[in-house]
């Protein structure tokens, strides 16, 4: 655990140690209720005032045969009394629900962190399906760390006897037995959870009183098991967030939120064509139950039925969104070029995953920045925005509705599986500060000829909005070239090359309408830019702030506004002698900036699907000052 | 009192753009034109609540010919457009113009679902029973046997029947006519727009170029008058001038051809047209042309509504925002929240 600091308060009782803060991660298999267990000790943790991280990791397989490595469900937290902006590079105390999941996850241990395990899960059975030849809790292999071994499965069964669940049912409480413990450990308030438990269980009183008996029975046996050293109580005291009224956010959430948010703000119903696919499909859930904020949700046959029926809502009037991960992407490619010549607003989110092909649906990858910038037929650019956390997604959701409507254009907004899943306090923003952008649809009929839906505003190049339904506007869109003048088909040689020009000017022009770049740490210029994008933001932040502690040289350009770029961008990385981009790929970014503005970026890449660790980052910062 | 002004109804020529039509001379989709323009007028239609949307094709070219709002979308997927198009505005009148490449092959999932869902639009269908816009290749229709520039030793793939995959994903109304029946199309159009729900119109479409007469032992000029059923709603199944009928053969489960002497139908056992019957669509369907002197059966060949899509999913949507209040603050806000105090120090957060 971090750094231990002696607990000067007045209280009688001795104080458990004071931590600024602690990783924590839960692991078991996909069926053993490890997310849910980190969901709630996640609430119980951001209502104890602490600022947190979260990073849920589990399989693609929703029950994959018990007791395997590559069943193991596993969620990790970070939480402290400093700003905590990663989940954490290794856990100080792992909860280990079977061999299997402290095979898979030991190595990640910090060395001499505390590992609970329930002995009642290491039979010879689940041993050998982890493939250890001997117990590990007895053969002395975990000598660096701390281990408790508990019966677990027995002190559930235990805890939950009076109320007659057949021993399957039974040994399900066990997360909560668990949970129970670790809520003891951090002194953090079981009300939360069991206000929760009612919740799900309702109705079916028998369920919810053997959870909470297990809830509490772990709490209690940490409370008077008298453990020893390894397993004592401590503090991490609530961190100094700025004043407001906070919640715990995914990314899933906080986009949803702000589509919600932005439509609202552009003063239309939004309509949301998606078709379910790993890690985007919590986007359609949430925004599914919202009905009354004038939000329609579609679930397409397939990925290209999922935007061509949003381009379709875009084309009547609505704000039309899509939602996918890359596969997806990928499918909808050739209907994004006919919003793009279309010219239609038209919101695409893309929570990015592993990959190529399905990759690894469940983990996190930032690899479709070259398919959201480049990856069409033909020329047919549009906006790409980037998300850099759970709650940064509320945000750049606004901005992708405001710039798709003020432009007329498809705008890609990439999140990813990391930011998708993990959650975060938020601190909520006041929404009647956000600024509206009401729409105006296009309704003046001309009094002679007819009308070019090709009519732009010389100013921001984007076409009218004319909703069908209007009188004396009647008029013909469609994938063929139109003709700048009127509107109509047309195969004219320098009309091809002048509407081409046009689409290609209208998206430069915006970035005269999106904010200059900043440096999200350090200064202007100097010896090193790490520049990111996405959900690397919390690792480099950290890597560069504990650099820069250092004393070393080294600022943190973090970009949004992937396509077009902001204004100012080329002279600020000019400013630096060296530039350092991280990313969960081969170097997309790193690629991009070498074409914008000839600068010698240079990459540093991780594609393991698991997100960078700070001191990897801080390594390569070291290396690059070298 | 105001008086309205009832709107003036509008002409066929009305529904016709400025655009130069493009088709080959001599080409089916002419007809068609002609047919869906004069049904527009006759139905009342405004230009500016009518959309029609097509995907990729000879046929697809229809929105830019028609006076009322249009998109031509990409290959296959104007079933899918249109969905948004009438989920975001109810008011529209949907026509979605396709072909038999466009509906059935790049496009078929979409045209399943758009059936099975029950999207209120009209589905016009041009079946030419080729790739007329990519030159002449064989279609998910093409006959056993069509020769042509991807098949030149003869198509061996076994033809799919449009109106059998409209009733198998579910469609429920399901028709079907050629470009040429000026007299019944625009019938067969009025009730396919009357229909709430999808309405497929299957329309055989005579390619000039590279399919010329397929359809000529019905619909050609020289077509033996006999070989056409025309089915009406509640009467007997008869053609040949009232000769010949339709009857069900117990014993196979299936229909057969039978004479009619005198008029006296009844006798023959001739079957009555019930709409509503998918069991008896599916023998319509199923019924071998020009085999065991088994006619063409045109017409409304099954009509049975149920609850369009669009009007339900309002209807849910509209239900469960009921009472609710559409409050940004209090969506933000919902869930558990915490409130950190203005007088906590602010440290390095």
């Amino acid at each position: 655990m971090a750094t231990v600091s002696t607990d000067t308060g007045a209280d009688v009782r001795p104080s458990p140690p004071a931590l600024d803060s602690v990783v924590v991660r839960f692991a078991g298999d996909s069926g053993d209720g490890m997310q849910l267990t980190g969901g709630r000790f996640t609430l119980s943790t951001a209502l104890a005032g602490n600022d947190l991280a979260t990073f849920p990791d589990f399989p693609a397989e929703i029950r994959a045969p018990q007791g395997t490595t590559f069943g193991v469900s596993a969620f990790q937290i970070n939480f402290g009394s400093a700003s905590i902006e990663t989940a954490g590079d290794a856990p100080d105390v792992l909860m280990a629900m079977n061999p299997a999941a402290l095979k898979v996850n030991l190595a990640d241990l910090r060395a001499g962190g505390l590992i609970i395990a329930d002995t009642g899960a290491f039979d010879q059975r689940n041993l050998t399906k982890a493939g250890y030849a001997a117990n590990p809790l007895e053969d002395g292999s975990l000598a660096p760390y701390q281990v408790v071994g508990l019966d677990i499965s027995r002190l559930t069964l235990e805890a939950v006897k009076p109320f007659g669940l057949g021993n399957r049912e039974a040994l399900r409480c066990k997360n909560m037995w668990s949970l129970g413990l670790v809520l003891w450990m951090f002194d953090r308030g079981r009300e939360p959870v069991i206000h929760w438990l009612k919740g799900r269980f309702g109705s079916q009183s028998q369920l919810l009183e053997a959870n909470i008996a297990a809830l509490n029975a772990g709490n209690a046996y940490g409370e008077t098991a008298e453990l020893g050293p390894a397993l004592t109580q401590c503090r991490v005291p609530p961190a100094a967030m700025a004043p407001g009224l906070y919640r715990t956010v995914t990314g899933a959430e906080a986009l949803a939120l702000g589509l919600v948010a932005g439509s609202q703000l552009a003063g239309l119903p939004m309509f949301f064509g998606s078709y379910p696919i790993t890690p985007a499909s919590p986007i359609l859930h949430h925004l599914a139950r919202l009905k009354e904020y004038d939000v329609t949700t579609f679930q397409a046959e397939d990925e290209i039925a999922a935007i061509c029926s949003a381009i379709g809502a875009s084309y009547a009037g609505h704000l039309g969104v899509t939602s996918s991960s890359g596969p997806g992407l990928a499918l909808k490619t050739e209907a994004l070029g006919l919003a793009v010549v279309s010219e239609l607003p038209l919101v695409v989110v893309n929570s990015q995953r592993s990959g190529p092909s399905t990759g690894m649906p469940t983990k996190t990858e930032q690899s479709d920045l070259y398919q959201a910038v480049y990856g069409r037929n033909a020329d047919s650019p549009l906006v790409v925005l980037a998300a850099r956390s759970p709650s940064d997604c509320f945000e750049v959701a606004i901005e992708a509705v405001r710039l798709a409507v003020a432009f007329m254009t498809p705008v890609i907004l990439l999140s990813d599986g990391y930011i998708a899943n993990a959650a975060e306090p938020w601190r909520l923003p006041d929404p009647e500060a956000l600024e509206p952008f009401a729409v105006e649809f296009y309704n003046r009929a001309p009094t002679e000829g007819r009308i070019n839906p090709f009519q732009r505003d010389p100013q921001t190049l984007k076409r009218v909005w004319i909703k069908p339904g209007t009188p004396g506007l009647m008029h013909r869109i469609g994938g063929i070239e139109k003709s700048f003048e009127t509107g109509d088909i047309s195969y004219e040689p320098d009309n091809h090359q002048k509407m081409t020009n046009t689409r290609k000017a209208k998206i430069d022009g915006i970035a005269d309408f999106i904010p200059e770049q900043t440096v999200s740490l350090g200064k202007a210029g100097g010896k090193l830019a790490v520049v990111g994008w996405g959900s690397t933001y919390g690792p480099i932040h950290q890597a560069v702030g504990r650099s820069r502690a250092r004393g070393a040289d080294v600022s943190h350009i973090h970009l949004r506004h992937l396509w077009p770029l902001p204004r100012n961008l080329g002279p600020l990385l000019r400013g630096y002698e060296r530039i350092l981009v991280p990313e969960m790929n081969t170097g997309q970014l790193k690629t991009v900036l070498r074409d914008q503005y000839l600068v010698d970026a240079k990459p540093c890449n991780k594609v393991s699907g698991q997100p960078f660790r700070i001191a990897e980052i801080e390594a390569a910062i070291d290396q690059a000052l070298a | 009192m105001n008086d309205i002004a009832p709107l003036a109804q509008l002409s066929p020529g009305d529904f016709a753009s400025d655009q130069e039509v493009r088709w080959c001379p001599g080409c089916g989709d002419y007809s068609i034109l002609k047919a869906v323009q004069r049904t527009l007028s006759q139905i009342g239609a405004r230009p500016e609540s009518t959309v029609c949307i097509s995907g990729i094709g000879c046929s697809s070219r229809f929105p830019y010919y028609l006076e009322t709002y249009g998109y031509h979308t990409i290959h296959g997927r104007a079933p899918a457009v249109a969905t948004g198009v009438k989920l975001a505005n109810p008011a529209l009148d949907v026509w979605i113009v396709t072909g038999d490449g466009d509906g059935l092959s790049i496009g078929g999932n979409h045209m399943a679902h758009l059936l099975r869902r029950n999207l209120d639009c009209q589905v016009l269908l041009f079946n030419n029973e080729i790739y007329g816009l990519t030159k002449g290749q064989a279609s998910p229709t093409s006959r056993i046997g069509t020769r042509s520039p991807s098949t030149p030793f003869g198509s061996i793939e076994q033809p799919m029947n449009p109106c059998g995959f409209a009733l198998g994903a579910g469609a429920r109304f399901i028709a079907r006519a050629y470009d040429l029946a000026q007299k019944e199309l625009p019938e067969i159009l009025k009730r396919a727009h009357a229909h709430k729900g999808a309405s497929f119109v299957e329309i055989y479409q005579n390619c000039i170029v590279y399919n010329d007469g397929v359809f000529a032992d019905f619909a050609g000029k020289q077509a033996a008058r006999d070989a056409v059923l025309w089915l009406q709603p509640g009467q007997p199944m008869l053609f040949a001038g009232g000769k010949k009928g339709l009857k069900l053969d117990r014993e196979h489960l299936q229909l057969e051809v039978v004479q009619v002497s005198d008029g006296d139908w009844r006798a023959a056992g001739v079957l009555v047209h019930d709409e509503t019957s998918g069991t008896l669509a599916q023998l319509l369907i199923e019924t071998p042309f020009a085999e065991s002197g088994f006619p063409m059966v045109l017409g409304v060949i099954y009509c049975d509504p149920a609850p369009p899509f669009d009007v339900v999913m309002i209807a849910q949507n509209r239900k469960m925002s009921a009472g609710k209040p559409r409050d940004l603050q209090m969506l933000l806000r919902s869930g558990d929240t915490w409130s950190v105090a203005g007088d906590r120090p602010i440290g390095n957060a």
